[in-house]
């Protein structure tokens, strides 16, 4: 695993800045507007799919951010790509906010913060070769290579991800999935960026693939020095290839800390459900595991709860978590590697809960 | 991918594995000409470390050239012996329409009153109609008018409505709104009732009237069709990777959008040719489109529509012109529509 | 020994394809006992969706097509059977449940007349009865506020209480056998678990087997009692379910369970299976297998593995100290894929098969394996 040593385990925000950050998140918030009306679209309320979220990442850094669906996670990787633009909050990409840039100076940046997709069965242009996908950033941003090399560059590229660089003139359906995803990759890299943000890069793949992906994701941090922005669902591939975890329930972080902190001193009741309701591959290891079952659905984020968002589904709920938002924060009194961010009025390690 | 179609998800995993070579592929031309400056003058100074040791290149004498879909197309209906079929007759009626002379040295208005409806004779193979004109030379003749109407109508609304459809599609907000609106505006009309009333004030006896009518009535239905499609193509995810990669609008829309979108709008346009050349036929029938001593096989169907019992030939022959020729128009979309789909291949 | 609840017999399915005839699955046979669970483990493309649809009869023909085989549902062949009467089995004794429940539902019926319709068309019952047994068997799957609820449309509802609702119609007959596709696959893993637990619950209570069909190691863990895997169309591996997991005797299992991430232990560089599942339409020789397999032999090549018995004295010992699963040895769960056509007698309840040739070497690998990790 890639620079784990050196990343520091404190917990976000206040990290020693023993390196400065790539990328710095502070209180990003995104809210759809909510209308109803065809000619005139009266606003009747509003989304809040992101709500006050913050991080820090380094070079060479993964920061996992898992969370169910509709927790807002697939919107914080828009936004860190500008394909959204945030209601509130920056983001700082080496000390210069993006979230204010415009056109040529928005599409420098771009070069820099590139994204995988989730799905590669849509996210490559169906009718466009495999040359043609991977060199679009070329013609994109011409300065980032000269005509002439393009096709070559273009051919590194897929070697780099494990293609033949013969397939150049292949179109996407003639791919399998796992290749698929190798082709997005290649062209997330293309331009050499510094952060890479992968909203589900494996999830749609098969078990037996997904390890050749997330294996080659690992290579290239290794290989290219990238910071990854790794957004999933599972619990498992996140703990394997995080270096920093984020949790995230309706629009906010429940809890942040190192891959160790979360999956074995998670200590928000949220965190604890999660994990425990990860399925493991090994009947004799469940046995051992206690498991939380979880009442209900994750509420509508058109409609969150008031004061902390978990508490309709929560066993800890009081009268107080009604009406007081816990502040992400390093709970008053843990010790340890409990000592990390956790969004909860009443968080604790849970003694037969980690993964 | 859902799985119960998990066969047909194979397929498309059967082909990767199956090294360089096989299908379209081998036709490539080995072009290491592409890289300009040659090879070896890059080799020190490629700006593009992508591997630490800069010895591993690839490519090479062996890097094929490179295509794109509209090449990959044009090969692909090469070979393609629907495409050669109706592309051939497709010629043939726009080079007659041109030169009807080429084909039949009559004089279309010259009529023998003595000979109305007869039967074929020799030198005047498809016989003769009412006014004992041939009937032969008057379907060649015919077919500039008609074919002209066709193509003309279906290009402007096509063109017409894509753009506007696609646009509206594409950008959304009050725009989409307010063209949403005129096409159903437009498509209200009825357009028997609006070319009676269009079509009535115009004395000229030329095709462009009614051309210019049928591109007005026709576009809403195209940018319908247009917007429908590019609004799915729009959501899906390459065409938010090209805008994550600074991809601008016309990049967009031109490179990820258009080539996927336009499938339905090829089919819809061939069809609705065949509906247009019908069209003129009818508002001719009607005394509002084209009108004598215009030529076309929308007047003479409906002049030999009357005569059907005792002189069918008079009808068969105008109406047989236009069926091959929509057919060969719908089998020209069909086989184009395909090839712009490398699934197919 | 009493007819089986539902066995599977060296099924066949080929598919028409614009590129020629691929066989999706071939010669497949498992079988299930009332009570208890089956999880038919596979890739996309493994032809575990397709085994399952040729069983219920709901395979897409053309271009699929059942060529061989025999689906015997309490001993009755389903296959050669005539239609009305294998539709009446399908709607009363065998039901299924799909991985996309907001497809599988009507959108513009309400759920409640959805799940009413079921009682009307298959027991006669008046509209106003249906209503009411509706209504029971949503509260009956947990949906809170039953009552009210009944009214709405699909879209109204999350996908939890979506598959709740499938569940529910999959239920309302009660079935003797239920066939879940990938049931969970599309949801959240709070109510991934929510949704196995009651799947495994209702399961105990009206005593049906279950066929589970699925691609995630982990969910099977948790809720079967005998695994299948697939791989290409066949089945390489079949074992009760701690036997698969601690000492897997085929490598294409062990690469599976090798290449997982694990959520309680974080481990190196994963292992990774090379390639890709191959395409039925170009089907490698001998073991489908071998050119992804580390252990390939020339005869991997040339010749194809038949499902060896897999007899380890470690194995047996299991079983006989397990007193559950020894008496009811007989009427266990058993499963077995015939290389040869026509033996398509499952090998003895409880056995362990595996179509490798080196089976032996991949068992003691795997001591060795655990030796080394300890």
């Amino acid at each position: 695993m890639p620079a784990t040593p050196t990343t520091p385990s404190a917990p976000e925000p206040a990290a020693p800045d023993l390196q400065a950050p790539v990328l710095e998140v502070r209180d990003l918030a995104k809210l759809y507007p909510l209308t109803q009306g065809v000619v005139v679209k009266r606003r009747i309320g509003a989304v809040r799919a992101v709500d006050t979220v913050s991080f820090a990442l380094r070079r060479g850094e993964t920061l996992g951010i898992v969370g169910e669906s509709g927790c807002g996670k697939s919107t914080v990787a828009k936004l860190l790509v500008s394909l959204e633009r945030p209601t509130a909050g920056t983001i700082h990409y080496r000390g210069e906010d993006i979230t204010r840039l415009s056109g040529r100076a928005l599409r420098a940046v771009r070069r820099n913060i590139q994204m995988v997709f989730q799905d590669p069965y849509t996210s490559l242009n169906p009718r466009m070769t495999v040359g043609d996908i991977i060199g679009e950033p070329f013609e994109i941003h011409p300065e980032a290579a000269p005509k002439g090399e393009r096709r070559r560059a273009v051919q590194e590229l897929l070697e780099v991800v494990g293609l033949s660089p013969e397939h150049l003139n292949r179109y996407p359906h003639q791919f399998s999935g796992g290749q698929r995803q190798r082709i997005g990759i290649a062209r997330g890299l293309a331009l050499r960026p510094e952060v890479i943000v992968a909203d589900e890069p494996v999830s749609a793949l098969d078990v037996s693939v997904q390890a050749q992906v997330v294996n080659l994701m690992e290579r290239l941090q290794d290989e290219f020095g990238l910071a990854y922005v790794f957004i999933a669902h599972d619990l498992s591939v996140v703990r394997h290839i995080a270096d920093r975890v984020a949790v995230m329930y309706l629009g906010r972080f429940a809890e942040t800390g190192t891959g160790p902190e979360i999956y074995d001193h998670p200590t928000h009741p949220y965190t604890q459900a999660l994990l425990s309701a990860v399925p493991v591959p090994d009947p004799v290891a469940r046995t051992r595991r206690t498991r939380i079952l979880l009442p209900g659905d994750v509420p509508s984020p058109a409609n969150p709860p008031s004061g902390c968002r978990f508490r309709t589904r929560c066993w800890k709920a009081r009268d107080r978590c009604a009406t007081e938002v816990p502040v992400l924060a390093v709970p008053p009194g843990a010790t340890g590697p409990a000592a990390h961010a956790s969004a909860c009025h009443f968080a604790e390690e849970h003694a037969e809960v980690r993964a | 991918m859902p799985e119960p179609f998990e066969t047909r998800y194979d397929m498309t995993e059967a082909i990767a594995p199956a090294g360089s070579g096989g299908g379209p592929m081998d036709l490539t031309t080995p072009g290491p000409q592409t890289l300009k400056g040659g090879p070896r003058r890059g080799l020190g100074r490629l700006p593009l470390p992508w591997r630490k040791e800069p010895g591993r290149r690839s490519g090479g004498p062996a890097a094929p050239t490179g295509r794109g879909l509209w090449s990959d197309a044009w090969h692909d209906l090469r070979r393609n012996p629907v495409f050669i079929a109706s592309g051939l007759t497709i010629f043939f009626l726009v080079v007659i329409a041109i030169w009807p002379q080429l084909i039949a040295n009559g004089n279309p208005y010259h009529g023998d009153l003595a000979r109305a409806q007869d039967g074929p004779a020799p030198g005047h193979p498809f016989g003769y109609d009412l006014q004992g004109r041939d009937v032969y030379t008057r379907t060649v003749y015919g077919a500039r008018a008609s074919i002209t109407v066709g193509i003309c109508a279906t290009l402007g609304a096509a063109l017409l409505g894509s753009a506007l459809g696609g646009l509206a599609g594409y950008f959304g907000g009050w725009w989409d709104a307010l063209l949403s609106r005129i096409a159903d505006v437009f498509f209200g009309i009825p357009i028997l009732l609006g070319g009676l009333v269009f079509l009535s004030v115009v004395t000229s006896g030329s095709v462009w009237p009614v051309v210019g009518f049928i591109v007005l009535l026709g576009w809403p239905q195209i940018s319908r069709i247009a917007r429908g499609s590019v609004v799915t193509v729009k959501e899906h995810d390459y065409v938010q990777a090209a805008r994550a990669l600074g991809a601008g609008s016309g990049r967009t829309l031109l490179r990820h959008i258009a080539p996927n979108a336009v499938a339905p709008v090829i089919v819809v346009a061939t069809i609705a040719l065949g509906t247009y050349i019908s069209l003129e036929a009818t508002l001719s029938f009607l005394g509002v489109g084209l009108k004598p001593p215009t030529v076309s096989w929308g007047i003479d169907i409906s002049s030999a529509a009357t005569q059907l019992r005792n002189a069918p030939h008079m009808l068969l022959w105008p109406a047989g012109a236009l069926s091959v020729t929509v057919l060969a128009f719908i089998m020209l979309g069909d086989a184009v529509r395909d090839a712009l789909d490398p699934r197919l291949r | 020994m009493a007819a089986r609840l539902l066995e599977v017999r060296d099924l066949r399915v080929e598919f028409r394809t614009r590129d020629g005839i691929a066989e999706a699955v071939g010669g497949v046979s498992y079988g299930v006992d009332a009570g208890r669970t089956l999880a038919v483990l596979g890739e996309s493309g493994s032809g575990k969706s397709v085994t399952a649809q040729a069983v219920m009869g709901i395979l897409d023909s053309p271009p699929g097509r059942v060529t061989g085989g025999q689906v015997l549902f309490r001993g009755r062949d389903l296959l050669t059977m005539g239609a009305r009467e294998r539709r009446r089995i399908r709607g009363a004794a065998m039901a299924m449940i799909f991985q996309d429940a907001l497809s599988a539902l009507n959108p513009v019926v309400s759920v409640g007349a959805q799940l009413a319709e079921m009682y009307e068309v298959h027991r006669g019952m008046s509209r106003k009865d249906a209503r009411r047994r509706a209504v029971e068997l949503m509260d009956r799957v947990r949906i809170p506020a039953a009552g009210q609820r009944a009214g709405d449309y699909p879209h109204q509802f999350s996908g939890g209480m979506r598959q709740r609702i499938m569940i529910a119609m999959a239920m309302a007959l009660e079935p003797e056998l239920i066939i879940a596709d990938e049931p969970t696959t599309a949801l959240d893993v709070t109510v991934q678990a929510q949704v196995m637990d009651l799947l495994a619950e209702l399961r105990r209570e009206y005593a049906m087997g279950l066929v589970l069909i699925t691609h995630d190691l982990g969910v099977v863990a948790d809720v079967a009692d005998t695994i299948a895997v697939m791989y290409a169309g066949r089945i390489v591996e079949t074992a009760p379910v701690r036997d698969l997991y601690r000492r897997p005797a085929h490598p294409y299992t062990r690469g599976l369970l090798d290449s997982v991430p694990r959520v309680d232990h974080r481990g190196e560089r994963l292992y990774a299976i090379k390639g890709a599942p191959p395409s039925p339409l170009a089907m490698p020789s001998g073991c489908p297998f071998h050119p992804r397999c580390p252990r390939a032999q020339e005869v991997c090549r040339t010749e194809r593995p038949p499902l060896y018995e897999v007899a380890t004295a470690d194995a047996t010992r299991a079983f006989g100290a397990s007193p559950g699963s020894g008496a009811s040895g007989a009427s266990a769960v058993s499963i077995a894929s015939s290389a040869s056509p026509g033996s398509g007698a499952p090998p003895a309840p409880g056995g362990r098969t595996s179509a490798c040739h080196f089976w032996k070497d991949e068992l003691d690998a795997r001591d060795s394996h655990d030796a080394l990790g300890a």
